[in-house]
């Protein structure tokens, strides 16, 4: 990768202004810069739903909402959270802007496939908002029967948000196939698969997941709106069908989900220990196979959402084995992370830091795993707060972490500019500090047996009461602070595009990946000419070569 | 608050039951176990990032790109530990699935959002579950209604409630006392109010509490009406103050005419009474929905009476 392929006197792809040059765009960076306004106005609104649940959960009592409100709310959280915001964050968002420019090539293998599929989102999120206008749905994110399916007096919402997810899947099936082909077809003369970047093998690994995997759900909730509209009595046991058998179906793709949406986050992980570390990672190609092997073995373990649930007995302990195996690819990429800081010379900048926080929650997130793997230990934990705090360290300590750090470490390449690096600073500690204390506590929560998706816990005896009520009130504080750092994030990134912001040098952290070879932000064609890879993407200049042979 | 009680027993509940013990001794082992790799990790983190902070643009960092051996070992010693995690959650488990075959066998109904237990060789139903300690009891459940699930915390105990096949749980409770029983698959509106106890009695107890039928001796009908209002759950969705809820208040009702949604107007006596405890669809009161489910055979005739002579007391 030798020389520059972009000028400063070239039109960046930002110069062309116009709706039309947006709305018909068939740029990929123009493309992700869409999906990323669009997953970020989907994070506030999931995020406000948040704060009101936590904020009826400073009483034991059900003050702030009544019990159907909140349960609405909690439902939109999830739903919003998980398929608009989450799922497409980095994929469709970063992964986007990123993999052609990662890889030296000049799109995605099929640009229009790609604006077709940023369009199906608008429309199956349309569908998701217009469920909120039809009464809004209250069956959890997770849709279970038969509740989803018996009387409601939101049926039409039901309906609505059900079609809004089959739709959503098609938009992730699309940038999925679109990654495979880009990966395989299109990386630059010279580029072998063991010089990608880590984040283009996590982009792979993710999108096979979506593709092999997205189609179930479709089917399952296409079951589910027919089991509404035309009595199917599939998975409703007054017509003869299975609630648990719709489980199986739902998790079948909801689990492989989970990887969905944590594997980007490795890939950007990588990307960020190494570059503000200046060393090459620890253990590359246990790093690439690890995701491979976390999404193949992902496949297999959606029954462990169902130990308690009437599975049969043969099955979840087949299941909790199988569970196990994550761990161990999940450990060594962990350690292959704190062993890429070994020798290097790091730097604490924003991106780094958020790298640095990740190791913690990540590490708490899979770590809490295991008692929930564990059989015995899960018929207690199962559906208590144990389970959320797990998920959210997982989630959001992992993945959106992991993508507010990307956020900032290609905020310059992406915009052109340079947002404030000493409020980035500070807002990161408020959003670990706020995170820590409002996952944290729900740990406790859980495992003195609080329920999930309680409106309130004023029929709870006064022993246990007391217990839950200072625990959540922990939390809700965190979640207070959480918001705080969250919203001076969005205030500092949005005051970076002004008129008269700082404009970023071309390559602020001395990245040695594709992407930092052309000008920032990009030229229209990402680079001029035809670029070839000659190194690795963790060669750093400061790799001290003459040490080598001592390895 | 007292903020030692609160963090004496930070992480588990008091345990009750025979089981506990058990999936308390694996779930501590693997979190001191998760304890000290996250200290590991995060002080071999700390100690890097602060040992090899950046000093000047020549700094020199590692061409190292692997260490196999290594890598093997921080793969294979986690991998034995998470096998030793597997079989022993897998032994405590196997113990949960199988009931003893002296067990006490109570059933249980759940439907939105009412507990019933019903001790099929006493003829007793019961909306709380009273259980002898040091007895094993076995709970044959189903619902009647959508997924529910049957959770106490201090016997480390849950099991889903399904309407279409029975679900099996059991426990020995080794402390006397009352505990929580939560819904904990969401169920709807009243989820998180779906909470009744499990009262754990001593032998003579349990025997004083089975003669009566769950009655203390010498209670007057209202009286007992009025522990039939809560165990059977009818508080769930009746207040007895006047407040609105899922169904119509109880305070004054017995004795008013009220217009249903057909239209046609009803005057509240012992007949309307037994007629919407056991056909509940038949007679609906304007302005609410036809949601609760039918007592039919689950209260007996003299409960009926004492309920009935409860509901007039709140219309004196």
């Amino acid at each position: 990768m030798s020389g520059s392929y972009g000028n400063e006197g070239e039109q960046s792809y930002l110069s062309r202004k116009g709706f039309l040059t947006w709305a018909l765009t068939l740029d990929h960076k123009r493309i992700g810069l869409m999906y990323l306004g669009a997953v970020l106005f989907f994070f506030l609104i999931g995020g406000i739903m948040a704060l009101l649940v936590r904020t009826e959960l400073l009483t034991a009592e059900g003050d702030l909402f009544s019990g159907d409100n909140y349960n609405k709310i909690y439902t939109l959280h999830g739903a919003i959270m998980v398929f608009v915001f989450i799922i497409p964050s980095v994929p469709a968002a970063l992964g986007n802007f990123l993999l052609p420019l990662m890889l030296g090539a000049k799109d995605v293998a099929f640009p229009r496939l790609n604006l077709a599929s940023w369009y199906i989102y608008l429309l199956g999120s349309a569908f998701l908002i217009f469920s909120v206008l039809a009464g809004s749905i209250d069956t959890g994110w997770t849709f279970y029967t038969p509740y989803s399916i018996g009387p409601s007096d939101n049926g039409n919402a039901i309906i609505a948000a059900t079609l809004g997810v089959f739709i959503l899947g098609f938009s992730s099936i699309l940038t999925g196939v679109n990654f495979i082909s880009t990966i395989h077809k299109m990386r630059a003369p010279g580029m072998k698969w063991m010089d990608m970047p880590l984040m283009i093998w996590a982009l792979y690994a993710t999108s096979v997941i979506q593709v092999l995997a997205t189609p179930v759900l479709a089917i399952t909730l296409l079951l589910l709106v027919f089991e509404r509209l035309l009595g199917f009595g599939i998975f409703n046991p007054a017509l003869g069908g299975d609630p648990v058998l719709y489980q199986h179906f739902f998790w079948f793709y909801s689990h492989p989900a989970v990887y969905i949406m944590i594997l980007p986050g490795f890939g950007i992980v990588s990307e960020l220990l190494t570059v503000h570390s200046r060393k090459r990672i620890f253990g590359y190609k246990a790093i690439a196979f690890s995701s491979v092997a976390i999404a193949v073995i992902g496949f297999l373990v959606w029954g462990h959402h169902m130990f308690v649930s009437g599975q049969s007995e043969l099955s979840s302990t087949i299941f909790s084995g199988i569970t196990f195996a994550v761990a161990i690819p999940t450990a060594i990429k962990v350690f292959g992370w704190v062993a890429t800081l070994y020798k290097g010379s790091i730097r604490f900048t924003t991106p780094m830091l958020y790298g640095l926080y990740f190791i913690f929650t990540f590490t708490i997130g899979g770590l809490t795993g295991l008692p929930l793997a564990t059989l015995a230990s899960d018929v207690h934990l199962h559906d208590t707060y144990y389970v959320v705090a797990h998920f959210h360290y997982v989630m959001m300590g992992g993945l959106v972490i992991a993508f507010i750090g990307g956020l900032h470490h290609w905020w310059p390449k992406m915009t052109g500019r340079m947002y404030n690096i000493k409020l980035a600073a500070f807002a990161s500690v408020l959003v670990f500090i706020g995170f820590n204390l409002t996952f944290f506590s729900q740990f406790f929560l859980g495992s003195q047996g609080m329920p999930r998706r309680y409106h309130a816990y004023d029929r709870v005896s006064e022993s246990l009461q007391g217990t839950y009520k200072f625990w959540h009130q922990m939390s809700t504080s965190g979640s207070y602070i959480l918001a705080i750092g969250l919203f001076i994030t969005l205030g500092y990134l949005l005051a970076s595009l002004r008129k008269g912001g700082t404009r970023s040098p071309h390559n602020p952290w001395g990245g040695v990946s594709m992407e930092w070879l052309t000008a920032t932000p990009p030229i229209e064609h990402n680079f001029e000419g035809q670029p070839v890879c000659t190194h690795g993407p963790y060669e750093f200049p400061e790799i001290d070569k003459s040490a080598q042979d001592k390895h | 608050m007292n903020f030692t009680t609160i963090l004496g027993d930070v992480w588990m509940p008091t345990s009750a039951s025979t089981v506990a013990d058990d999936t308390d001794a694996v779930f501590y082992f693997i979190h001191y176990l998760s304890a000290i790799f996250l200290v590991a990790i995060v002080a071999a983190t700390i100690y890097f990032a602060l040992k090899y902070k950046k000093r000047s643009d020549n700094d020199k960092t590692s061409p190292i790109e692997h260490n196999s051996k290594l890598e093997f070992w921080w793969s294979f010693l986690p991998g034995l530990l998470l096998v030793v995690m597997f079989i022993w959650g897998f032994d405590i488990w196997l113990k949960l699935q199988v009931p003893p075959a002296n067990a006490m066998n109570v059933r249980v109904t759940a439907r939105q959002w009412t507990w019933q237990f019903d001790y099929p060789k006493d003829g007793i139903t019961a909306g709380e579950l009273v259980v002898p300690v040091n007895t094993p009891v076995k709970l044959t459940m189903s619902a009647s209604d959508v997924l529910h699930s049957f959770y106490v915390p201090e016997f480390r105990v849950k099991k889903d409630v399904l309407p279409n096949r029975y679900s099996v749980a059991w426990f020995e409770a080794t402390e006397p006392g009352e505990y929580n029983v939560f819904c904990t698959e969401y169920c709807g509106k009243n989820h998180s109010r779906m909470i009744t106890r499990v009262q754990v009695k001593s032998a003579a107890d349990f025997e004083a509490w089975r003669e009566t039928g769950g009655v203390p001796p010498g209670t007057s009908p209202a009286e007992a009406g009025k522990i039939f209002y809560k165990s059977f759950g009818c508080n769930q969705c009746h207040s007895s103050d006047g407040t609105a809820n899922t169904g119509p208040t109880f305070l004054g009702l017995y004795g008013s005419s009220h217009g249903l949604t057909d239209g046609t107007t009803v005057v509240v006596d012992d007949n309307y009474i037994r007629e919407s405890i056991e056909i509940p669809g038949a007679k609906v009161v304007a302005g609410f929905q036809p949601r609760m489910p039918s007592f039919k055979g689950k209260i007996k005739d003299k409960q009926m009476v004492a309920i009935i002579e409860f509901l007039k007391t709140l219309s004196k």
